[in-house]
């Protein structure tokens, strides 16, 4: 039997090799492009037409847009519209990847940590770059909190700089964990169901729920990607 | 039709409210609280964030120990350093999400 790790597997399938670096299209980049064109595809339909009632793209892509824009206005306030289409591409993305994960025979690649750290590093020093560019020098007074009496600089300042640090860690881990587990979680389950016979029945039934839960927890990890992005941003921009 | 059936009716649908929206309730709640199962989500989170912090301490530490030849004794202090970072993540998110959706 197949073992729950190999859907994680990744396989060149247009091998290219640059100065000793494999920057082979595999399946994984594949499965990113297939997200790109259908987040991009479904997104440009859905805003194409504009009709005062809207079909059913429309409606998607409205939902879409209210959703990300009232989670922008709850967690940085009017001044997080300029930052819509870095988040809104952030959610899209990860949905995206997260759903079609869900699709059998296809590949996950947002259970990869490589690919999660990736987006979690470039977010991260994106909102570093942005406080700088905000507050200059004054941005340090991040890694103070307020209030912290002087004798205790010494001990704070590390370990809020280590705080601040672990950022893109635990942005990156959360999704990937989240993702991967799901994913061995459904194929051991599903392993069970041929190798019990006529009772494989009850993991079957197992699968048909985890497999619903999947979905809410595909939604739920690329809003909590989303939301802790736009959570970053607030501190860049806020400072405390 | 007479007077008295009326509120009776009424006073039976609503019960019949109650008890739909009683059953439903508890359905809806967990979701919008931000966990993928309850407890499942909140433990997730809260031992990822822990684990980071003393992860990117040890990382910090090791790195800081190659580069001013004082092995062991930076990477033992940020990782002490670290496990505090990550209490101050966990703490933080705590008291974010408990004033965040109310």
């Amino acid at each position: 039997m197949a073992s729950p790790l190999e859907q994680f597997e990744i396989s060149p399938i247009v091998p290219i090799q640059i100065g000793g670096i494999d920057l082979s299209f595999t399946n994984s980049s594949l499965w990113m492009t297939i997200a790109v064109i259908v987040a991009g595809g479904t997104l440009t339909v859905a805003a194409g037409r504009g009709a005062m009632v809207p079909g059913r793209l429309q409606t998607i892509g409205e939902l879409l847009y209210e959703f990300i824009a009232g989670l922008i206005k709850e967690t940085i306030g009017s001044e997080g519209r300029k930052y819509f289409p870095i988040i809104f591409t952030v959610f899209v993305f990860v949905l995206t990847g997260n759903l079609l994960g869900m699709i059998p025979y296809s590949f996950t690649f947002t259970s990869h940590i490589i690919v999660t750290f990736a987006m979690a590093i470039v977010i991260f020093l994106a909102v570093t770059v942005l406080g700088f560019v905000r507050h200059g020098t004054h941005f340090f007074s991040f890694f103070v909190p307020p209030g912290t009496p002087l004798v205790m600089y010494p001990l704070m300042i590390p370990i809020e700089i280590l705080s601040y640090l672990s950022r893109p860690i635990s942005l990156a881990v959360r999704l990937f964990a989240n993702m991967m587990a799901g994913h061995i979680l459904l194929k051991v389950i599903a392993g069970f169901v041929a190798a019990m016979g006529v009772f494989g029945i009850l993991p079957l039934a197992l699968v048909v729920a985890l497999t619903g839960l999947e979905i809410i927890i595909a939604f739920l990890q690329a809003y909590v990607f989303t939301i802790l992005t736009c959570l970053y941003i607030n501190d860049a921009i806020k400072l405390h | 039709m007479s007077e008295p059936e009326r509120p009776s009716s009424l006073d039976d649908l609503n019960k019949r409210l109650k008890d739909a929206r009683s059953k439903h309730a508890p359905d809806e709640k967990p979701e919008d609280e931000g966990g993928s199962s309850g407890g499942l989500g909140l433990g997730f989170r809260v031992a990822i964030d822990l684990v980071a912090g003393v992860a990117v301490g040890v990382f910090v530490g090791w790195l800081l120990d190659r580069w001013l030849g004082t092995t062991p004794w930076l990477m033992v202090l940020f990782f002490f350093l670290g496990a505090g970072a990550g209490f101050s993540n966990v703490i933080r998110a705590e008291r974010a999400s408990r004033t965040k959706p109310d």
